[in-house]
């Protein structure tokens, strides 16, 4: 089942996520850093524990300190989801 | 001689509406916030003053001190930066019980969805020290900062140990009042459970129909800064904290010892920090929570603190207007007070009709009152607070100059 997950679906788990926290839709983008987001890892934790519901992707502390953009998380995260 | 210490702004959320001065007018024209048993804040909209993030990164308390804050600051003229270091400026907030309803919430999904949904923000947001880490983050206050958590009494102890701080030096100057929101399921069954909410859904401080308080919910603040330094920067000066006087029953958990020698106690001992006698204080903002025991010990307590001058001043109580704020109340009355000294009102208590024996004091009935000096000076006036746990605080505060 895991394999089923595509870069697509997890671009719009993570972009509603993220909207709901608060950058708006159109700050959106693989480029954008989470600093310029002001996406702090408070909001990262509340990201990837909506990651973990959809995709049962677990992101802990060290990896979630290491991303500095959008693009970073989704291919972490797809990644995961997929391997 | 130790420092003084005035108000320069003021804030409040309430369920008369919002401001401290839609509080106070309304109070004063004998409007009444409560509505089927509750005071809610119907007005109350977080996002006029903050951003939708940072509005949920706030629980309700939190965001009511937020609100109340920015008010108080831009009275104070701190709208385009602090006046001072910002080591020199601190917070402390009162709350009776932090952020319930986010416990609520995140209990509700721990039962519901289990412990991988619960909140990061649960604790951050619950956390009693919550509202007074937003209002330092916020605002960029560096001092001390920290939550003061003592049921009922929480807001007068804030702005009186707020006071102290500035007093002895710690700090220039402080942001500092109270802040509740508990108008939740779990909280409003609790207080039902201890028979302390009124079953008529009725708030009449000190009438013998009298049967409990009303829950209410809101924020207040207050800017207190030294005076020569409020004065050197051009402030205005809304009034002085004159006095505070904090003291324990050690009696009981949750009734006030029957003769109020504690909240006696805290009446002399704000007096005395006052440098007053009796007989210079010209009204009495009461704790009048609406319940039988307070109001009786109450009225005891400032009978054996005042003496015979206790029969000649107005006694009324805020929560007559907008029910019991619980770790908000304290702040609020302070707010009400200042205003209706400056003003030289005494609001009243709303709903008093009935006397009860031995409850005899003036308490205000009807319609507000011009206050009556008697000198030329600046009004002044003792806001009392108490809370479960036997705690009591007292404030003197006086208007300033006009």
């Amino acid at each position: 089942m895991a394999t089923t997950v595509t870069a697509d679906q997890v671009e719009k788990v993570v972009y509603d996520a993220l909207a709901e926290i608060g950058p708006s839709r159109d700050q959106l983008k693989r480029e954008a850093t989470f600093e310029e987001l002001d996406v702090d890892s408070l909001d990262l934790a509340e990201v990837s524990q909506v990651v973990e519901e959809e995709f049962g992707v677990t992101l802990k502390g060290d990896d979630v300190e290491n991303l500095k953009t959008v693009g970073d998380a989704l291919d972490l995260i797809l990644q995961r989801a997929t391997s | 001689m130790s420092r003084r210490v005035v108000i320069t702004g003021v804030g409040a959320v309430t369920p008369l509406g919002m401001g401290a001065r839609t509080l106070h007018e309304r109070w004063s024209a004998g409007t009444c916030g409560i509505e089927d048993g509750e005071g809610v804040c119907t007005d109350f909209d977080p996002t006029t003053v903050m951003s939708a993030k940072e509005a949920r990164r706030a629980d309700r308390f939190t965001q009511f001190a937020i609100v109340a804050c920015a008010e108080a600051l831009a009275e104070a003229g701190w709208e385009d930066g602090m006046p001072y270091e910002a080591e020199r400026v601190g917070c402390f907030l009162g709350t009776g019980i932090g952020g319930i309803g986010t416990l609520e919430a995140n209990h509700q999904t721990l039962l519901e969805k289990g412990p991988k949904s619960v909140s990061p923000l649960a604790v951050p947001l619950m956390m009693g020290n919550a509202g007074a880490a937003a209002l330092s983050m916020r605002y960029g206050l560096r001092g001390q900062t920290y939550g003061i958590v003592s049921a009922c009494a929480a807001g007068a102890h804030a702005v009186g140990q707020a006071a102290r701080a500035i007093q002895v030096g710690d700090a220039d100057a402080m942001v500092t009042g109270g802040s509740e929101a508990a108008l939740t399921p779990l909280a409003t069954a609790a207080f039902e459970a201890l028979d302390a909410i009124s079953t008529v859904g009725i708030s009449r401080p000190f009438d013998a129909r009298r049967d409990g308080f009303i829950m209410g919910e809101g924020a207040g603040v207050l800017v207190l800064e030294e005076e020569e330094a409020a004065r050197a920067r051009g402030a205005t000066v809304l009034g002085e904290v004159l006095g505070y006087a904090a003291t324990s029953d050690a009696h009981h958990l949750t009734a006030p010892e029957p003769q109020g020698s504690g909240a006696a106690a805290a009446l002399r001992g704000a007096l005395r920090d006052a440098g007053l006698e009796p007989g210079d204080i010209d009204y009495v903002n009461a704790h009048g929570t609406s319940t039988p025991l307070n109001d009786r010990s109450e009225t005891n307590a400032l009978k054996a603190a005042l003496g015979d001058h206790a029969y000649k001043i107005p006694v009324s109580s805020t929560k007559s207007a907008i029910g019991h704020l619980l770790g908000a109340a304290g702040a609020v009355e302070a707010v009400a007070t200042i205003l209706a000294l400056r003003d030289r009102v005494a609001p009243p208590t709303i709903g008093y009709e009935e006397p009860d024996e031995g409850l005899d004091l003036d308490y205000v009935p009807g319609s507000a009152r011009p206050l009556e000096l008697s000198n030329g000076r600046p009004p002044i006036a003792l806001s009392d607070s108490f809370g479960f746990g036997g705690h009591n605080a007292v404030l003197c505060l006086q208007a300033g100059a006009s």
